[in-house]
């Protein structure tokens, strides 16, 4: 009897802890999101998703160029990023046990533990300095260089765990090996790699130390990919740093507006990777 | 498809041409994993429009040497494979052979079902068309092959949901019916029954009798009882070595061989 009283105490004394430290993260998450929307929520208005910013002191104006800079940075950095992330993964979960698997995938570990302003400097040693000024291509290199590693190992992680049975299936089928890889393999794994690169937009979306010296601000519209672009991370940081009270007041909503892109971004990834079959389980 | 009477292509005959001509021939046939000879020295000769059942307990290298048959072991860096498999005459392990093109020859089906999940019912059907590339309507096909299946009635109204909403019977009959829509000429089942339950196990074999008119089946199997009931001849494996091969009532009834009468007898196994 004792010994059962004392695994009931067990149990219990460790479900608590358990408990306590849910509650502990969840602090931080809940004060992010407290914090950002009553600071950030009073500035939300129409012209603030669509305005220019405005000059220190004059009331109005928004970031309408940052949040269109940054979707079109972001975009820009997907059609680089995204088909060598996914295409790398494969390549690593299909063809990654020799030495050259082991080389890439060691590459891409380092890679992603590189900070993020040291890639902006390659970027801008790679494609600033050669174009002379800074530019929304550079800011997008630079986030694409940030995707390309965690995208990579991911994708191979969630391309392995497709069961072996089907890719037997497909090749008795006569069908060729590259075919079995992206249109039974990769399209079993679907759900999992559109969420690992909706992971990727929405981290790539939220830097800005590559963006810093490569596509640098723009106080205007630009939808040229060779001039300097406005981001709505730079911007919150031009405004947080800035001396003035009402630029305080825009940064936080700027933070919150960043905050509902990323969340939007989730909920987009749920809903494109529902099964549309019906009876699917 | 199924020309039974035609000879084999030429220039591929040995010496004389042979008086009955075998679907499928196996010469001394070894299968190494590493230094594992999972395979020995395997002869045997299937004649068209028969099922070839083979027998043996577990690990005797029945189902190493099914996949042997439409090069499954490519897939397999440490898989090594002698000796040979002629289909209609021409040698599955020569250069000139595209293993891509060979499995569309030689079908299979797997122990577990296998539909694919991401696809529909019909689209599953259609996949070995589609996967490679031959596009358009594919309804036709796939209702033929669902009818050779026998599964067409329980799905006709369904066609469009998802695969693995099917019981595992019927997505077993739909892993067949996806094998056969790419028109083979053999068909290879790996247990194909054991992981259903007697019912869905009965209209598998019930299929099995019924495919053959058409297409030259061999089946491996760990049930005796099933062995007995679909085929026409019945290989024995044991430890890697091909024991004996015969009709299936005379392995059954009267083996030569002391090894297959103790496995079919039930004293081991």
């Amino acid at each position: 009897m004792r010994t059962f009283a004392l695994r009931k105490l067990t149990n219990l004394a460790m479900t608590g802890l358990c408990a306590v430290a849910l509650v502990g993260a969840f602090i931080p998450l809940t004060s992010v999101l407290y914090l950002v929307i009553s600071k950030g929520a009073s500035g939300l208005s129409w012209d603030f998703f669509t305005a220019l910013p405005k000059p220190v002191g004059e009331a109005g104006g928004g970031i309408g160029n940052a949040l269109v800079g940054t979707l079109y940075m972001v975009g820009l950095a997907c059609l680089i990023g995204l088909p060598l992330g996914v295409g790398a993964g494969v390549f690593l979960a299909e063809r990654g046990d020799g030495p050259l698997g082991n080389t890439v995938r060691f590459m891409a570990e380092v890679l992603s533990g590189v900070p993020s302003i040291v890639i902006g400097i390659v970027a801008y040693a790679m494609v600033v300095i050669p174009m002379h000024h800074f530019s929304a291509l550079a800011g997008s290199v630079a986030l694409a260089i940030m995707m390309i590693p965690g995208l990579a190992r991911a994708s191979e992680e969630l391309i392995r765990v497709v069961p072996g049975s089907l890719r037997e299936a497909s090749l008795a089928l006569g069908v060729t090996n590259w075919r079995t890889s992206f249109f039974v393999i990769l399209r079993t794994a679907t759900a999992g790699v559109v969420t690992a690169c909706l992971l990727a937009v929405a981290r790539a979306a939220g830097e800005t130390a590559p963006l810093l010296f490569t596509a640098l601000n723009n106080q205007y519209w630009n939808f040229s990919p060779v001039q300097p672009t406005a981001s709505l991370t730079v911007a919150i940081f031009n405004y947080a740093i800035s001396p003035y009270e009402d630029w305080h007041a825009k940064a936080w909503t700027a933070a919150l507006v960043l905050l509902m892109l990323v969340g939007l971004l989730n909920v987009a990834s749920r809903a494109l990777t529902r099964n549309r079959l019906k009876g699917a389980r | 498809m199924s020309a039974v009477a035609s000879p084999a292509p030429a220039g591929t005959v040995e010496s004389a041409p042979a008086p009955a001509p075998n679907k499928v021939e196996v010469e001394n046939l070894n299968v190494w994993f590493g230094k594992n000879n999972a395979v020995k020295n395997a002869t045997l000769a299937v004649k068209p429009n028969t099922v070839l059942a083979v027998i043996g307990p577990s690990g005797c290298g029945k189902s190493t040497f099914l996949r042997a048959l439409n090069r499954m072991h490519d897939l397999v860096p440490t898989a090594r494979v002698t000796g040979k498999v002629l289909v209609d005459g021409q040698d599955l392990y020569t250069r000139e052979v595209d293993p891509v093109l060979l499995r569309r020859r030689v079908g299979m089906v797997f122990q577990r079902p296998n539909p694919f999940p991401t696809m529909s019912v019909e689209e599953n059907v259609a996949a070995g068309l589609v996967l490679n590339g031959i596009r358009g309507d594919h309804h036709e096909l796939v209702e033929r092959s669902l009818r050779k299946a026998a599964l067409w009635d329980e799905v006709k109204d369904r066609l469009n949901h998802a695969a693995t909403s099917l019981s595992g019977g019927q997505q077993q009959r739909l892993s067949i019916a996806r094998a056969l829509a790419i028109e083979p000429e053999v068909l290879l089942m790996d247990e194909p029954a054991s992981a259903l339950d007697p019912i869905a196990t009965a209209k598998i074999e019930e299929l099995i009798h019924e495919l053959k008119e058409h297409y030259t089946i061999i089946i491996v199997t760990h049930s005796m009882q099933q062995a007995a009931r679909v085929s026409d001849q019945t290989a024995f494996f044991y430890m890697g070595e091909l024991v004996e091969m015969g009709p299936t009532e005379q392995i059954f009834t009267n083996p030569k061989e002391r090894r297959t009468e103790d496995y079919v007898t039930g004293k081991f196994g």
